[in-house]
């Protein structure tokens, strides 16, 4: 689960983490109000006004202003919010800016970027610093990757002062700035073990012209493996930021992505629900979605994937590839008949059932009067479809 | 011949009382499996009687199950919560091979789990977490794959995915080839065996005349493993990697995209296969016959 940066800069103050003054703004009333306030706590005269997107590379898209005086604030607040806010990670499409953080302007020196993910090559976390930090952090680690400093945590001994020590004398960093690394990334590491991220992100981390750091930006990604032992960061889970259908598709512990093509996909397991994708592309079709729909998958589940995928106006035909294993193929059948019941069934539907109660399911579909088009494989069955929905 | 586990290995299944661990328990028993016990912790002792599983006695922990029983490996049904617990006092009880099943694990568990088992256990065998175990056709069925579809036979399957993985054995199967071990690793990025420790037993397991992996789309480990088949794997090996034409994730950060390196996509995955002489299926409806083609 992603977060927005005034939520995970909240949360990184809890751990000691310094991060500018500042306060969220919903509405270009809020904005007026947060402008005033950060203006009073902060007793400077600058404000960044800054969009929040789940998304990078807001600076280059138009969507942070950094204001001299409120006035100029209030101006900026009222272009950026309600804005179609195009970056380089966001697609084509945008997306639209429904809240702000109004934040004091820092009189910065210097710019760094830090950054603590899983190194799935070694299966531990790792610390990755540059002293490039600003906004081509990755072209700089495509083109100069000795640039990026590393420093895995081990999991028995945790983060030790001496990688602080070490990374902060490789960055060049020195005096007061070289000191406050230490606990800084002791705050950083706390923050990302304890709140079970699998990205947290500082870019930049500024030092300040009085030679502190502070937090200009956060991007933290929760493992939602480990949302269950944290029941209050739930709540921070924006659902403008999701397409509908996923949010509904994930109501019934479904895997929905949607896709811009015509066919309609329902798979059981992600390898599968990808694999599934390549051969109706292979075959001259667009998925218009990928569906998993997990393996202890029940009636109702089936029953709500199908609907799901019935509801995408783009849909022209409709793919279900099933290989039970703990999936029972009569499971799924008896949901695809539930759900067209339901909502009634205007498209091709084109059905590969193999696994556990094959002949069960197949039976089910075959004495159900729906007019299912079988399939006895993969190809065969992307084939039928990408013809039928054309 | 045939890879961790045979008609010789004695299982037991923890979380045996829930309605999966029940009901693979039972699935499992069927297919030949010598299923010898189960655990839960507090539902121990003679009162708990599974459904359908007459005689096979349930144990508070693991320590006792092993003097118990004499069990040499274990497969795991616990909740997330509990799993990666469930896997540390496997591996403690001196259990050999460890499957875990369930899926959601949270990753900084894993890393414990790894550590724990690197410093203290170090040849004790995880497969998994989230993943759906392995199976010795004919043998030793661990896990939660569709039984049938299997055939004793001589080629080693290793795969990532789950559902993927059936697909796979069953077009082997349809072509009359048998399966000597197949084994899924499970896709999470945090586990126990990957794809270089399963083809090394392959590569040294006289029973096993060819390899079918199956890979996909993230990390790298394919790119290891073609290495690996470049300098050490004198069998055949067929492969394929799924999610060729799954779209960019909408990304956040750039943490992700520097640790990677590059590494990752299909594409890169496919040429670092062809590279080592691996023959890779265009399409998933291939894997079958491009094994075949190299027989």
């Amino acid at each position: 689960m992603k977060l927005h940066e005034h939520q995970g800069k909240q949360l990184l103050v809890r751990y000691g983490v310094p991060v500018p003054i500042g306060v969220p703004a919903f509405s270009i009333a809020e904005a007026d109000a947060a402008i005033d306030e950060v203006l009073t706590k902060s007793g400077g005269s600058v404000v960044v006004v800054k969009a929040q997107i789940h998304a990078g590379g807001r600076g280059k898209g138009g969507g942070v202003k950094v204001a001299k005086d409120a006035t100029i604030a209030r101006a900026a607040a009222r272009k950026i919010f309600g804005m179609q806010l195009i970056t380089l990670q966001t697609g084509p499409e945008g997306k639209k800016v429904g809240r702000l953080l109004i934040e004091q302007g820092l009189d910065i020196a210097r710019e760094i970027y830090v950054a603590l993910t899983l190194d799935r090559a070694t299966g531990r976390i790792v610390v990755m610093a540059s002293a490039e930090g600003g906004m081509d952090i990755e072209e700089v680690a495509a083109s100069h990757p000795e640039k990026i400093l590393r420093q895995p945590i081990h999991p028995a001994t945790g983060w030790l002062p001496y990688q602080a020590r070490d990374l902060a004398k490789q960055l060049d960093l020195d005096g007061d700035a070289a000191k406050g690394f230490v606990p800084f990334m002791a705050a950083l590491v706390r923050a990302y073990v304890e709140l079970d991220c699998s990205l947290l992100e500082v870019n930049p981390l500024v030092i300040t012209k009085a030679g502190t750091l502070v937090a200009l930006d956060a991007k933290i990604t929760l493992d939602d493996n480990a949302l269950f032992r944290h029941k209050d960061l739930e709540e921070l889970r924006d659902p403008t930021e999701e397409d509908p259908a996923e949010v509904e598709a994930r109501k019934y512990d479904l895997s929905y992505i949607a896709l811009d093509g015509k066919i309609g996909c329902m798979v059981n397991g992600a390898g599968l629900a990808m694999a599934t994708m390549d051969i109706i592309k292979h075959y001259g079709g667009e998925p218009a979605n990928f569906l998993d729909v997990g393996g202890g998958a029940t009636t109702e589940k089936v029953t709500a994937a199908f609907k799901i995928i019935t509801s995408d106006p783009q849909v022209r035909g409709i793919f279900v590839n099933i290989f039970g294993g703990i999936m029972k193929c009569d499971t799924i059948a008896n949901g695809v008949l539930v759900a067209v019941r339901e909502v009634g069934l205007e498209v091709p539907l084109v059905v590969r059932l193999e696994g556990t109660n094959v002949e069960l399911g197949r039976k089910i579909l075959a004495e159900s009067g729906l007019n299912v088009v079988p399939a006895s494989d993969m190809a065969d069955g992307a084939r039928k479809i990408v013809e039928l929905s054309r | 011949m045939s890879i961790l586990c045979n008609k010789n290995t004695r299982l037991i299944v923890q979380g045996i009382t829930g309605s999966a661990g029940g009901y693979h328990a039972r699935q499992m028993r069927e297919y030949g499996t010598n299923l010898v016990g189960g655990v839960t912790p507090g539902r121990g002792g003679p009162q708990t009687k599974v459904d359908g599983l007459d005689g096979v006695p349930v144990f508070d922990t693991c320590r006792e199950a092993v003097a118990q029983t004499g069990c040499n490996a274990t497969v795991i049904y616990v909740p997330p919560p509990g799993a990666a617990d469930a896997i540390m006092e496997a591996a403690a009880a001196g259990i050999d091979l460890i499957i875990c099943i369930t899926e959601g694990v949270p990753t900084n568990d894993m890393i414990r789990v790894k550590t724990f088992l690197a410093a203290y256990h170090p040849k004790k065998v995880l497969v998994g977490p989230n993943c759906p175990g392995v199976i010795t056709p004919g043998e030793c069925k661990i896990g939660i794959m569709p039984g049938y579809i299997h055939k004793p036979g001589s080629v080693g399957v290793v795969s990532r995915s789950g559902t993927l993985t059936y697909e796979a054995v069953d077009q082997l199967t349809k072509l009359g080839l048998g399966q000597s071990t197949a084994v899924g690793i499970g896709g999470d990025p945090v586990k126990g065996l990957d794809f270089i420790d399963v083809l090394t037993h392959f590569a040294e397991d006289p029973g096993t005349t060819a390899i079918m992996m199956i890979g996909e789309i993230g990390g790298s480990s394919e790119e290891e493993a073609a290495a690996f088949v470049r300098d050490h794997v004198r069998k055949p090996v067929a492969a394929f990697i799924g999610g060729a034409t799954a779209p960019p994730g909408k990304r956040m950060g750039h943490a992700g995209a520097i640790i990677s390196g590059g590494k990752g996509t299909a594409a890169e995955k496919v040429a670092a296969l062809e590279a080592a002489g691996i023959k890779v299926a265009r399409t998933p409806a291939e894997m079958g016959t491009t094994l075949a083609s190299l027989l």
